[in-house]
């Protein structure tokens, strides 16, 4: 099978792979590169849990092709916290906010609700929902997640 | 935000809790929300074979033959594996503690018993290959007639859906049913004002949950074999994969503890030991993921239930009578089925003092997919039925469903179905909260009452 080169920016560092022709960008990150943060949960663009920024939007990694973010920029929840470890306020308002439970959809969770604040950093509660509505969850239910990206746009105005 | 109301039983409790009531952080939470948390699946390894099931198109059929050449022949394929190659093609949930039946193969050979049974196991370089040989495996199925209905799979002449138990149900040390009997319920509906009879039905539930089951084994070099797994019962998975891999436990290395949402769907131990062979006979790395397909069609869910209630009330509110026959949909095999019809006839006729009961509990074998645990099983669905019933019962005699239950509600020193005297019943109390939060009128009376007699 023949490989095809792809440059791309992962979480702010230049990163060039080699991939195979039809490989899924979640094949890419997980498999390759070894960033286990985006989750296989359904393999066919329906649980989010594989949500990551492509040029900052979200995307679901497991329906797009390797060779799909060739030249652009790729975000993942390892990406989150700052330069020095610091917690994103997303992931501070997760923890106060007991918005996680199992973990597995919580990485897709984070970053759909980051590209929801990228674009409207004052989203209403409907926006939220809107945001996540791509993105499953079994445990929790979905109010404390939702509580949890409205805080956190709060402290960021805050901040 | 959560409230403890702590008027109650005042004089039964030290108040020396300090966990209970407060908020406390999961020891996880970080590993979480950084995305650093590892599942079973969240690991490579070099030369990592990937295992897929060839799983029957057929409800109910017999084996004719299999054929693995092609499927071994291509490209990828390093090995495909048949019952025959299982040690101790026997799957029976709780067998280690003496608990039968052994009614289950890892793999089918003879027949198959519902629609999604493994048949074999495909081993190969990569999921497409693996997937791809998989529609390679020449199985010659002769199809037998099938049965979906609890009912008419007890009648006679009905399909034998497993052959271990003869009949399509489980036979009880009580006989075909798990039987609870109370008083005497022919008395009690002759007494009774007004008798009502209903039927429920519930369907199968799947617990869904976003990670998928499975197992990744690695070898060691030193004969013991890693497996990481999304097990939600970590010594019952490693247990059963050793005896049917007639292998010492020591030989066996089972890492877990983070599961990717469960609800009692990752307790059965149906990828491991399939998984762990794999990894034997090949000397390799191997991952065995459920898709989604699989998930949400091949792992057990909550068992259906048909539930039949018969209730004699007087127009004062009493219950006097109760008669329940309930049938717990098993499908083809066991698993934790027949404990689950146990936990149903214990758990009816629910929390009310009733003096003449009588229930009939049958696990009855379908050509359904095997159902297992989910969360509080064997009761979920039983209270549905109950507490509808009870809005009926409430109803039919002009009562505010409430007080109805007021009237009915255990207390402590009555004696339950199964004859053991309730002892620290909270049900009133329960209740008489609902009823304030809810701002639901009760009569003063009710709200004076308690779960302690006499006080």
């Amino acid at each position: 099978m023949s490989k095809v080169a792809v440059h791309f920016d992962l979480n702010g560092k230049a990163r060039s792979e080699f991939v195979d022709g039809g490989a899924t960008l979640l094949d890419l990150l997980r498999t390759r590169i070894g960033d286990m943060s985006p989750k296989a949960g359904c393999l066919q663009g329906s649980c989010g849990c594989c949500t990551v920024l492509i040029d900052g939007e979200p995307r679901l990694a497991c329906i797009t092709l390797a060779e799909d973010v060739q030249g652009r920029e790729v975000e993942t929840a390892r990406g989150l916290p700052d330069g020095a470890g610091r917690l994103h306020p997303l992931q501070q308002a997760f923890i106060d906010g007991f918005a996680t439970q199992c973990g597995f959809c919580t990485p897709g969770m984070l970053m759909a609700a980051k590209a929801l604040l990228n674009r409207k950093p004052n989203p209403t509660r409907a926006d939220v929902i809107d945001a996540i509505s791509g993105n499953f969850c079994r445990c929790t239910g979905y109010a404390p997640i939702i509580d949890a990206i409205l805080a956190a746009a709060e402290a960021g105005r805050a901040a | 935000m959560m409230r403890i109301e702590k008027s109650y039983f005042a004089d039964e409790r030290d108040d020396d809790l300090h966990e209970i009531g407060q908020p406390r952080q999961r020891a996880d939470v970080l590993g979480h929300v950084t995305g650093i948390t590892s599942f079973y699946a969240d690991r490579n390894h070099e030369g990592m074979l990937h295992l897929k099931m060839v799983r029957s198109p057929h409800h109910h059929a017999r084996i004719r033959s299999i054929d693995i050449s092609a499927a071994a022949a291509h490209p990828g394929v390093r090995r495909v594996l048949l019952a025959a190659d299982v040690p101790h093609n026997i799957y029976t949930i709780l067998s280690f503690i003496g608990i039968l039946p052994e009614d289950e193969p890892v793999l089918a050979f003879d027949k198959v018993r519902w629609m999604g049974e493994p048949v074999a196991a495909v081993l190969a370089d990569s999921p497409r290959a693996a997937a791809e040989a998989v529609a390679l495996v020449q199985v010659d199925y002769d199809p037998l007639p099938a049965i979906f209905d609890v009912e008419e799979a007890m009648q006679p002449g009905a399909p034998l859906v497993n052959e271990y138990h003869g009949q399509n149900w489980y036979a009880y040390d009580s006989g075909d049913a798990r039987k609870v009997r109370l008083g005497d319920v022919a008395k009690g509906f002759a007494e009774a004002d007004v008798v009502l009879e209903q039927r429920y039905q519930s369907s199968p539930i799947e617990q869904a949950p976003s990670e998928t089951s499975g197992c990744v084994v690695v070898p060691d070099q030193n004969g013991r074999f890693t497996c990481y797994t999304g097990t939600q019962a970590m010594f019952f998975s490693l247990t059963n994969a050793a005896i049917i891999l007639d292998v010492p436990e020591s030989k066996l290395h089972f890492v877990g503890g983070t599961v990717g949402g469960g609800f009692g769907g990752k307790t059965d131990t149906v990828c491991e030991p399939i998984a762990i062979l794999a990894s034997m006979v090949t000397g390799q790395a191997i991952s065995f993921q459920f898709n989604r397909h699989e998930e949400m069609q091949m792992s057990s869910p909550r068992a259906a239930e048909r539930i039949y209630l018969k209730h004699g009330v007087m127009k004062d509110g009493r219950i006097v009578a109760c008669e329940v026959r309930c049938y717990v949909d098993s499908g083809a095999y066991s698993r934790l089925s027949p404990y689950g019809t146990n936990k149903a006839a214990a758990h009816f006729p629910g929390p009310y003092t009733i003096p003449n009961v009588a229930i009939d509990a049958y696990c009855v074998y379908t050509n359904r997919t095997p159902s297992s645990a989910m969360r509080g099983f064997g009761c979920t669905i039983g209270d549905f039925a109950l507490e509808v019933q009870m809005d009926k019962l409430a109803r039919l005699i002009g009562m505010d469903p409430l007080e109805f239950r007021f009237i009915n509600a255990y207390r402590d020193g009555d004696m339950k179905a199964h004859h053991q005297p309730t002892e620290g019943a909270a049900l009133i109390e329960c209740m008489q909260e609902a009823a304030k939060i809810a701002h639901w009128p009760v009569d003063p009376r009710f709200m004076a009452m308690s779960s302690r007699k006499g006080s």
